[in-house]
């Protein structure tokens, strides 16, 4: 992405937090509509920008359970980190629940909602990843999904870290299940679990270079039999943005 | 445990075998690979007659690539480690590239034995994301009901056959194979496959099932029952079967809490947990059917629970043929123009193919319709950003899906939480302690199945 592609002005539900980089939101801008970038336009449809901006902080009363739960977490967390220290934001976006945790607080977060019985979101469901290039210092996101049988609720615990030092402490600790799920989410984005049992790669050969799943993975073309010619990679294809 | 050496000090082998004078001038041929000669090596460290075996990744009781490293000591399972990854073929990378619509295509093909289980959850995720998860129409959603609860009798069925294969009932396994035959027919009647069908679609189902589907299914149902009575009197009191299967592959609910392990495995140590009743979707809320559990964890649990959901699922497909029949003409997808697939598909004399009445009404009614059709299948429809999680029981567990949309028209991320990746991770438990041949019944009672594993 050039200079130019940069974000002009703060997009809508962009958080400024005092301290620390922007609670940027922020996944993509997009130019144009069809085609390949670069060449002539005729359509006139090439001057389009997009911001692409994901559901922002949420503002209490955020309704149902959520406050509840939010309430007793930041009751536990007093005890130790703080709410607002391991707490960054509460995103509640077409009924669900997402708690954006700072990287170093996760372990304490994770025991609280285990272990509190007002909380008790005992089943793991796993951990994934997804890559964000254009929110910077906050590149990688690692989302797990927690699951309280007792209370039959469900929320997302997110946690975001710099491309250049993705270190995320490992959650093993607390639900073992997550060995593979990280062990999967290292192997796909390179996020490193700090603490993992032993984190190596899963799904891809051991002496695989790089991280597919992450969107700056190079694809490779299909050369075209005959012609000398070679059909483009998915991501330079002619395509709908 | 140790081989039996008899008293006169010869070795028990049916051959002396080679000593090492003999040896010279014959190649030798040792499997070296990276994880290999650094488990011999730390063998040689240990100094300790150690006997791994690499069972798999092409061994038969492994349903699929599966490989297994287990550590001997005589019959005695000591260590087991599962290796994964054989089968991976990229397929939610591949998605990021191609539209919401296309991914039911991908998705499909992730857990062969449950097809219709990953389309349905990708389709709920696709129109939670879309916030018309209550415009689709209540038919669609029955017919999703009876293909789900279809495909969870044709793999329960692949479970009970190839599970009694492994312990060498062939008739078992003719007899399961032959009641999913009767299920895979009624499939191939409503969505023209046997498998990948490629039949939920975001918004609805690609067609309306056949009009006299449900007579059809009523006499396949009949059926499935006739064959689960014979396969309850091979099976259910088989004194081999019990001493297999009792008190052997041991998983306590503790455990299973503490793996993320989900399905009948959890159930069969007595926590009623399923998605159907605790997170329900697709109307199963007004369904009535009960949620088996067994109390004992162990193998034999594990069928029991499958063989008694079965039967549930058997209630549940018929009530889902009442609902069609109440049903019968309304729509089947949501009546978003921007979203709804227009395709219609009929059979005719060369085959499955475009409806001609359909394709007659689009080109010769109107020109808007015609552009719409072709903007929706070529570009798709947008999904507004944001992320949802969304989980189903499949057959084999919870299944989750996490979709993150862009604004574009193809998902951004698109991660499914197969059920049989997160219980291998039960292998060492339920293994280890064991004996080797009891290794076996334990991993068919996981019920992997390494399309999903791998994706």
């Amino acid at each position: 992405m050039s200079e130019e592609n940069s974000i002009q002005t703060p997009p809508r539900g962009t958080v400024v937090k005092a301290d620390g980089p922007p609670l940027l939101e922020v996944v993509d801008v997009r130019h144009g509509m069809f085609g390949p970038a670069g060449s002539g336009d005729t359509s006139g449809y090439g001057g389009l920008v997009t911001t692409v901006v994901l559901p922002g902080p949420s503002q209490r009363p955020y309704g149902g359970w959520f406050d509840e739960v939010v309430d007793v977490l930041a009751e536990v967390l007093d005890e130790g980190p703080g709410y607002d220290a391991a707490v960054e934001a509460v995103v509640i976006d077409r009924g669900e629940l997402t708690l954006h945790v700072v990287a170093e607080h996760l372990v304490t977060v994770c025991q609280a909602l285990r272990d509190d019985p007002d909380l008790r979101f005992e089943l793991s469901l796993g951990v994934s990843g997804v890559h964000y290039p254009l929110d910077e210092h906050r590149e990688l996101h690692s989302v797990m999904h927690l699951v309280s049988v007792t209370h039959g609720r469900r929320l997302r615990v997110e946690v975001s870290v710099d491309d250049a030092d993705p270190h995320i402490p490992s959650t093993t600790s607390v639900y073992p299940t997550n060995d593979w799920h990280e062990r999967e989410t290292f192997d796909f984005f390179g996020i490193v679990f700090d603490g993992h049992p032993g984190l190596s790669r899963i799904l891809m050969p051991d002496d695989w270079a790089g991280h597919p799943q992450r969107k700056d993975y190079p694809l490779s073309g299909i050369p075209v039999e005959f012609k000398g010619a070679t059909v483009p990679p998915a991501d330079e294809r002619r395509a709908y943005r | 445990m140790s081989t039996p050496t008899p008293p006169d000090g010869t070795p028990a082998h049916s051959t002396t075998g080679l000593h090492d004078d003999d040896m010279v001038g014959i190649p030798i041929y040792e499997s070296v690979g990276d994880d290999w000669s650094d488990i011999a090596a730390e063998a040689a460290r240990l100094g300790e007659e150690r006997i791994v075996v690499n069972m798999g990744p092409q061994h038969p009781s492994t349903h699929g690539v599966l490989r297994l490293m287990l550590e001997i000591d005589g019959e005695t399972v000591t260590e087991a480690r599962a290796g994964i990854g054989y089968l991976h073929s990229g397929i939610e990378k591949t998605m990021e590239y191609r539209t919401w619509a296309q991914g039911v295509t991908l998705c499909t093909r992730m857990d062969y034995l449950g097809p219709l289980f990953q389309e349905s959850a990708y389709c709920l995720a696709v129109e939670k994301l879309l916030d018309v998860a209550d415009d689709v129409p209540e038919r669609a959603s029955v017919i999703r009901v009876l293909v789900m609860e279809l495909n969870r009798i044709s793999s329960h069925l692949v479970f009970l056959g190839t599970g009694g294969n492994e312990m060498g009932a062939t008739t078992v396994m003719m007899l399961a194979f032959e009641a999913r035959e009767d299920v895979l027919k009624v499939l191939e009647a409503i969505t023209g496959l046997r498998m990948n069908h490629g039949y939920v679609r975001p918004g609805g189902v690609a067609q309306d099932v056949p009009a006299d589907i449900v007579t059809y299914v009523r006499s396949k149902v009949a059926n499935v029952r006739k064959y689960m009575r014979g396969l309850e009197d091979l099976m259910l009191e088989n004194p081999i079967l019990k001493l297999r299967m009792k008190e052997t592959g041991y998983l306590s609910m503790a455990a299973c809490m503490a793996l993320g392990v989900t399905g009948p495995l959890l159930r069969a140590t007595g926590l009623p947990y399923d998605v159907r009743k605790t997170e329900p979707y697709c109307g199963y809320e007004t369904y009535d059917f009960d949620i088996p559990t067994a109390t004992e964890g162990d193998n034999y649990a594990r069928m029991m629970v499958r063989i008694e959901e079965l039967y549930q699922s058997l209630l549940l497909v018929e009530q889902a043929c009442d609902r069609l029949e109440a049903t019968v003409g309304a729509p089947v997808m949501i009546e978003d123009k921007k979203i709804g697939w227009p395709a219609q598909m009929s059979v005719g004399p060369d085959g499955q193919g475009q409806s001609p009445e359909n394709v007659k009404r689009i080109l010769g009614t109107s020109m808007e319709g015609l552009v719409h059709h072709f903007k929706l299948v070529t570009e798709g429809f947008r999904v507004p950003p944001g992320q949802v999680w969304q989980t189903i029981e499949h057959a084999r567990g919870t299944m989750g899906v996490h979709v993150v949309s862009d604004g574009g028209t193809k998902p951004y991320r698109a991660h499914f939480r197969d059920p049989s990746f997160n219980n291998l991770q039960a292998t060492a438990v339920i293994c280890e302690g064991g004996q080797v041949a009891d290794v076996v019944v334990s991993v068919a009672s996981i019920d992997p199945v390494l399309g999903g594993v791998d994706r």
